[in-house]
């Protein structure tokens, strides 16, 4: 009686872990660098590593709703840089324009992507790949090679979305509040959200069920790839231009803050706000290599993959350990 | 449905599957036409050697990730694991250039044990295994090169990547044998016959009793392997130890080299020579659109296209 008793416990402590690891992580390492670096309890410090992490909040997001319905998104990082460079591009008509004409553009390709996925039966892996080399190819055709990099005027009112504060802190830091409160809504409390996470779970049965699975693809990769556009307008905003450069393994950063977060690779179940959690840590610890300062900085992916390494192995562990 | 139809779709499939076992062959062919009669200065020595010496590392990796991908599994850390094994070079060339090629291949070998361990022993999925070791494995090179560029300048060790044996690029020679030994494994071994089974089915295999495990361990180790061959070979030509940029993006050529060679994504089959003309094909094409004077951005866009055509050709095969 006991032992069953303590083996429940033991079950519950590991499903504990295995969902919310990353946050117990998260409130120990920012008590430990609180604690060995003066400077990182320091408001500015603290201000500067939630604007840092909002820009990879926002792609992080779409790939959560992708990666909970079973499939993957590639194009992620091409999309946000090719966003950011149609965002400066844009401003010059106008702040409408610097929004809804990089909106536009990444939604379509999020739209291919989910058609040729739904509709064919592609792997979303092959499928988002094809477009991360497709938006890559499309920005190097826009900037001529990369060479032409667009300037936002720096009296543009654009610029207030990525340099602007309320109460100090950064305009695009309540942008991704509010949208991961939207996407926290979307996923829980409507039919879509429902459909994302029986795709995910078992893709033969929500057919079954009469789920609108294609549909619902669709929508998802098409969300993703607006998602991902639109932190290419924030950053371009923040950085007043369109940088070329940025975005590359992006896709990477995203995909291992929502496994972090406790999404499982396998679809099926995940949090929104556990990708919260992993794009604070992801920017805790490259925050900290900053802080030590004498780190060679290429340390900092290297962290980054042993990171994901560990909290992936964990998961896998604790979800053995609690079939058994 | 109509009687038409009816008759059309065996059809169809019929040239469905050819173009899945031939395609990339039938490409390759057009292509180079395509060349002879429209590209300036295309029929001489000089540029095919360059064709198949630019396609030389592409084509090993992509070797391995056949393997990897018969398996149903996947590869990315290759491009990283290119970057380690250049890394090293510098550092244990003063021992020789055979030293210091054992030493970037082993550096290769414990990469791929690393990874195959996880997929093979902990279940963890290949993309996330293996992009772990990408994210990774790049910063240590950075981290082993300090993250600078360094000049080789070791006589022998160059002979690998600008020399000639009898005539033929070394290059060419090492990818050519490579490719017939990896032709032989899938065919004629046990492990190919068992590696084929496992990327089939699964489970089947393991209540059939073939050591799923080692199998799965051993194409990664093959795949650290011949991606750090690649990077030495790269690091040879160049002249130089690149970390940060020797491989990037590998794994995407590979995987499209494979893809459009026929092997499909879902694993149970490997074709090691259409993988060899998936690595000739991607840099045919790449050398069409540079002599063409077609920019680098319509390149990837037309990269990106192919990988779409051939996955979808692949599907229709795969889905029977």
């Amino acid at each position: 009686m006991t032992a069953t008793q303590t083996q429940a416990r033991n079950a519950a402590f590991a499903g504990v872990l295995q969902r919310q690891g990353a946050a117990v992580v998260l409130v120990l390492g920012v008590a430990a660098a609180w604690f060995a670096f003066p400077h990182f309890g320091t408001a500015d410090n603290l201000r500067s590593l939630v604007l840092q992490g909002s820009f990879l909040a926002v792609i992080a997001l779409g790939m959560t709703f992708v990666i909970i319905s079973g499939g993957i998104d590639l194009s992620v990082g091409s999309n946000y840089a090719l966003g950011g460079v149609l965002a400066a591009y844009g401003a010059q008509y106008g702040l409408v324009v610097a929004i809804l004409l990089p909106l536009a553009v990444c939604s379509l390709i999020g739209l291919i992507n989910g058609l040729l996925i739904a509709r064919t039966g592609m792997a979303p892996f092959i499928v988002t790949l094809a477009s991360l080399l497709f938006a890559r190819g499309l920005l190097l055709a826009l900037t001529s090679e990369g060479a032409t990099t667009y300037k936002v005027d720096p009296g543009s009112a654009f610029l207030w979305l990525g340099q602007g504060t309320i109460f100090g802190v950064g305009v695009p830091v309540y942008i991704t509040l509010i949208l991961f409160a939207l996407g926290g809504l979307l996923l829980r409390r409507t039919r879509f959200g429902q459909s994302v996470f029986a795709i995910g779970g078992a893709e033969q049965s929500a057919l079954l069920m009469g789920l609108p699975v294609a549909r619902t693809k669709i929508s998802l990769y098409t969300l993703s790839g607006a998602l991902a556009g639109f932190a290419g307008v924030l950053t371009a905003a923040y950085l007043q231009s369109g940088v070329t450069v940025i975005g590359v393994g992006t896709e990477l950063d995203a995909i291992s803050v929502v496994v972090i977060g406790g999404t499982l690779l396998t679809g099926g179940a995940g949090t929104i706000i556990g990708t919260l959690v992993g794009v604070l840590l992801r920017t805790l610890i490259q925050n900290v290599i900053n802080q030590i300062g004498t780190l060679d900085s290429n340390y900092q992916t290297v962290v980054s993959g042993a990171f994901l390494l560990v909290v992936v192995v964990i998961q896998r562990l604790l979800a053995r350990s609690r079939t058994r | 449905m109509s009687e038409a139809t009816l008759t059309r779709t065996p059809d169809r499939a019929k040239v469905t599957a050819w173009l899945q076992n031939y395609g990339v062959y039938l490409a390759v062919v057009v292509l180079l036409l395509f060349n002879v009669v429209f590209t300036e200065n295309f029929l001489s020595a000089a540029n095919f050697r360059t064709q198949l010496v630019q396609a030389a590392p592409v084509c090993i990796v992509a070797l391995g990730m056949a393997l990897v991908i018969g398996t149903e599994g996947i590869d990315l850390s290759v491009g990283s694991v290119m970057a380690i094994a250049a890394a090293l070079i510098p550092l244990y060339l003063g021992a020789g250039p055979l030293t210091a090629i054992i030493v970037a291949i082993i550096a290769g070998i414990v990469s791929g044990l690393f990874s195959g361990y996880l997929v093979a022993y902990l279940g963890i999925q290949p993309i996330i295994a293996t992009l772990a070791l990408l994210v990774g494995g790049r910063g240590l090179a950075l981290v082993i090169a300090h993250g600078q560029l360094i000049q080789v300048r070791n006589q022998d060790f160059l002979e690998l990547g600008t020399g000639d044996l009898l005539g033929v690029p070394v290059m060419v020679i090492v990818a050519g044998v490579l490719a017939v030994l990896a032709g032989l494994v899938v065919q004629r071994t046990t492990f190919g016959r068992h590696l084929v089974a496992v990327g089939g089915n699964r489970a089947a295999s393991t209540l059939a009793g073939l050591p799923v495990k080692r199998v799965l361990i051993s194409v990664y180790v093959i795949s650290g392997a011949l991606a750090a061959i690649a990077g030495v070979l790269a690091t040879s030509r160049l002249g130089a130890s690149d970390p940060s940029d020797v491989g990037l993006l590998m794994e995407l050529s590979a995987i499209t080299a494979v893809v459009v060679g026929g092997t499909p994504l879902t694993g149970g089959r490997v074709r090691v020579l259409g993988t060899v003309f998936g690595a000739l094909l991607m840099q045919l094409v790449q050398a069409t659109l540079i002599k063409h004077n077609l920019p680098d951005s319509t390149a990837q866009m037309v990269q990106a296209a192919i990988i779409v055509v051939a996955v979808y050709v692949a599907r229709e095969r795969s889905s029977r």
